[in-house]
């Protein structure tokens, strides 16, 4: 599911897992850039959050992770469940609203959810999910498990009350999460210093006695290597720990946001410093990325990409009799030990 | 049989969860080292420990939240919240999360957790700590919702609605915590999916639950000093609710009285009532009635706590205006 080479294990190895880096993240940008024209064309509804300029987050974190932790997301997951291990098929199909969709068509874009790589969603309530990390973990510590919980959120979320219920609980209790915060410092439309007295968002995590770093959030290295870092320190009995990813989405919220809050300069600025460009950039220099390659990645992402929305095109609808399905468990009989 | 009370009885049913299966945790504000704000817990910190007794911070949205993802963790996580006014500071974990997470998943994330809170008015605690609001959540697709009005039914339904893969809620009605009487020893887990006839009637049918049906039983004794014969039906299960059991009796006694101690508008007895038109309409000789709490935020004084929440003559005249 993640590539478990650590980052300095040889120059080989090394450059091998860049370009893992690499890879993942072109993927999960024609995936993305697909879904606006599948969204232009009718075939995605509803709520479209794109992470287009965020990649490195999601990328980066989850080369920290082994099978067995747990992911928390919010509804900008796409990315994160792609990276997780989730097939794009899979993904795909659910955006389609098929049957043969991650959550069978009920979820959609900002619920996809995926027992087999323990991602636990895809929560569209901004906050909501911080929870049901601390206590996904609060059950990892009682079962005696080495595990830790990746908690994805934004800026925004640290605005909510269950941010801070949150942190406080998980480190009272000292519980294995990885809280994650992508600031992309905007909350929809509300800009950050817009909605927060201090926006210095680690030092918020800090003043519960969370260890927490602020990380350069368009770098996938940065990111990868912060996540190892702190992930192991969870994992070995660390406690929480806090990092603050510093990005940017280079496009609007959602595809209904016609962004009228930010300065085209601004957004200018950021794409200067996109993740994928930045780190071709770094390996074309390192003479890593040997003649073709980048090519070869990208004629790959594209069929992955293309094969996923055949995929999805050739899938079923969910039969409407099966509507009331799982609404409560398929259960046992009564009385039954748990 | 021992005298208990239904505070013991609850208790008991706690111990013997704790006792069952390992994964079972209890988790609250004051459940710990203070023993429960209404004493349930006491004991349970010295028998079982801080891990599984675990007192929570006033974090109402945070520790639901937490018991829900620790229930998707492979735990059985019982969460008590004080009152029912508090947990809607957890509303969000609850309705948005607990009862949702299993559909939007497609079916892949089950969510086994207990929550229990105490309910209901009868102890002059105001506005903030009185109120009925269980009939919201039966309103929510994906919950399970109790209310143990028995002392049999406080020792029995932890155990199986910790068995239910889905989340339950279990309503503690405040007033009933001192309520004592005889409990057969080996008494143990109760069907869950049931309305109980509680007493057996001809005249007219009598719909209550929680701290409501003792108001039902006593205006039933009333009213057969009367001559008139009322069959009482304890809800038990809040949703779903078993309609069939209220209907069989509804074919019979031609009449029926829904008493509620929520407030009537948008009500749990609204729905009773509606169900029963819907399915029952020939068979009544009258519309159906009810007795719910005045539409008022709960006084403190005693006189008019009283006078807002319905009482055995409040039944007794609903049945009286439906001829019976």
């Amino acid at each position: 599911m993640t590539d478990a080479a650590p980052v300095a294990a040889g120059p080989s190895a090394a450059s091998d897992h860049a370009m893992h880096l690499l890879r993942e993240m072109v993927r999960i940008r024609r995936f993305e850039e697909r879904c606006v024209e599948l969204y232009s064309d009718m075939r995605i509804r509803g709520f479209l959050h794109l992470g287009i300029g965020e990649e490195a987050c999601a990328v980066g974190v989850m080369q920290a992770l082994e099978d067995d932790d747990a992911v928390v997301a919010t509804y900008r997951e796409h990315g994160h469940a792609l990276a997780r291990g989730m097939t794009m098929r899979s993904a795909m199909a659910e955006l389609e609203g098929k049957v043969e969709g991650c959550s069978r068509g009920r979820g959609g874009s900002m619920h996809l959810f995926d027992k087999a790589t323990r991602f636990f969603g895809g929560n569209a309530i901004v906050g909501g999910g911080l929870p049901l990390a601390v206590g996904l973990a609060l059950a990892d510590h009682m079962q005696g498990r080495n595990r830790v919980t990746a908690c994805f959120f934004g800026d925004g979320a640290v605005a909510e009350g269950e941010f801070h219920e949150s942190m406080n609980l998980a480190a009272l209790w000292h519980l294995p999460v990885l809280f994650c915060c992508e600031n992309n410092f905007y909350a929809m439309g509300t800009a950050l210093d817009r909605s927060e007295s201090e926006t210095d968002l680690a030092l918020k995590a800090a003043s519960y006695r969370v260890p927490s770093w602020d990380v350069d959030g368009m770098d996938v290295t940065a990111v990868e290597a912060a996540a190892r870092a702190a992930a192991e320190t969870v994992r070995a009995g660390g406690g929480p720990h806090f990092l603050e990813l510093r990005t940017y989405r280079f496009r609007a919220h959602s595809m209904y946001d016609p962004d009228r809050y930010r300065d085209k300069a601004e957004v200018d600025g950021w794409k200067h410093r996109d993740p994928i460009t930045h780190l071709i950039e770094e390996l074309t220099a390192a003479g890593t990325l040997g003649e073709g390659e980048l090519e070869r990645i990208e004629t790959e992402a594209e069929a992955e990409v293309e094969d996923a929305i055949a995929f999805a095109d050739a899938g079923t609808l969910e039969p409407v009799e099966e509507l009331e399905r799982f609404v409560v468990s398929e259960r046992p009989a009564p009385g039954r030990a748990p | 049989m021992s005298t208990v009370t239904y505070r013991e009885a609850l208790h008991g049913a706690l111990d013997d969860a704790l006792r069952r299966d390992e994964r079972v945790f209890l988790m609250g504000e004051d459940v710990g080292r203070y023993g429960g704000c209404y004493a349930v817990s006491l004991g349970l910190l010295e028998e079982f420990g801080p891990e599984r007794i675990r007192d929570a911070p006033l974090s109402e949205s945070g520790f639901v939240g937490a018991g829900i993802g620790a229930a998707l963790g492979g735990m059985r996580p019982i969460v008590e919240i004080m009152t029912v006014n508090f947990s809607l500071l957890a509303l969000d974990q609850i309705v948005n999360n607990a009862a949702t997470l299993l559909y939007m998943s497609g079916g892949q994330f089950n969510v086994p957790i207990v929550i229990r809170m105490t309910t209901g008015a009868g102890r002059q605690l105001g506005a903030q700590h009185s109120h009925s609001l269980e009939g919201w959540y039966t309103h929510i697709p994906g919950i399970r919702v109790l209310a143990p009005a028995t002392l049999e039914d406080a020792r029995g339904m932890l155990w199986p609605a910790l068995c239910d893969p889905d989340p339950v809620l279990l309503f503690e009605h405040g007033a009933l915590y001192n309520v004592e009487g005889e409990l057969a020893d080996d008494a143990g887990p109760v069907d869950l999916d049931s309305a109980m006839v509680r007493r057996d009637g001809t005249d007219v049918t009598v719909i209550a639950y929680g701290g409501m049906l003792r108001v039902a039983l006593a205006a039933a004794d009333a009213l057969a000093d009367e001559g008139v014969s009322a069959e009482v039906i304890d809800l038990r299960s809040l949703r779903p609710l078993d309609m069939p059991t209220i209907l069989s009796s509804v074919v019979h006694s031609h009449r029926a009285v829904v008493v509620d101690e929520g407030w009537r508008s948008g009500s749990l007895s609204a729905e009773v009532s509606a169900r029963i038109t819907e399915e029952a309409f020939y068979d009544l000789d009258a519309p159906v009635g009810r007795v719910c709490t005045a539409e008022v935020p709960m006084p403190y004084a005693k006189h008019l706590e009283d006078e807002a929440t319905p009482q055995v003559r409040d039944v007794m005249a609903a049945v009286h205006a439906l001829g019976a």
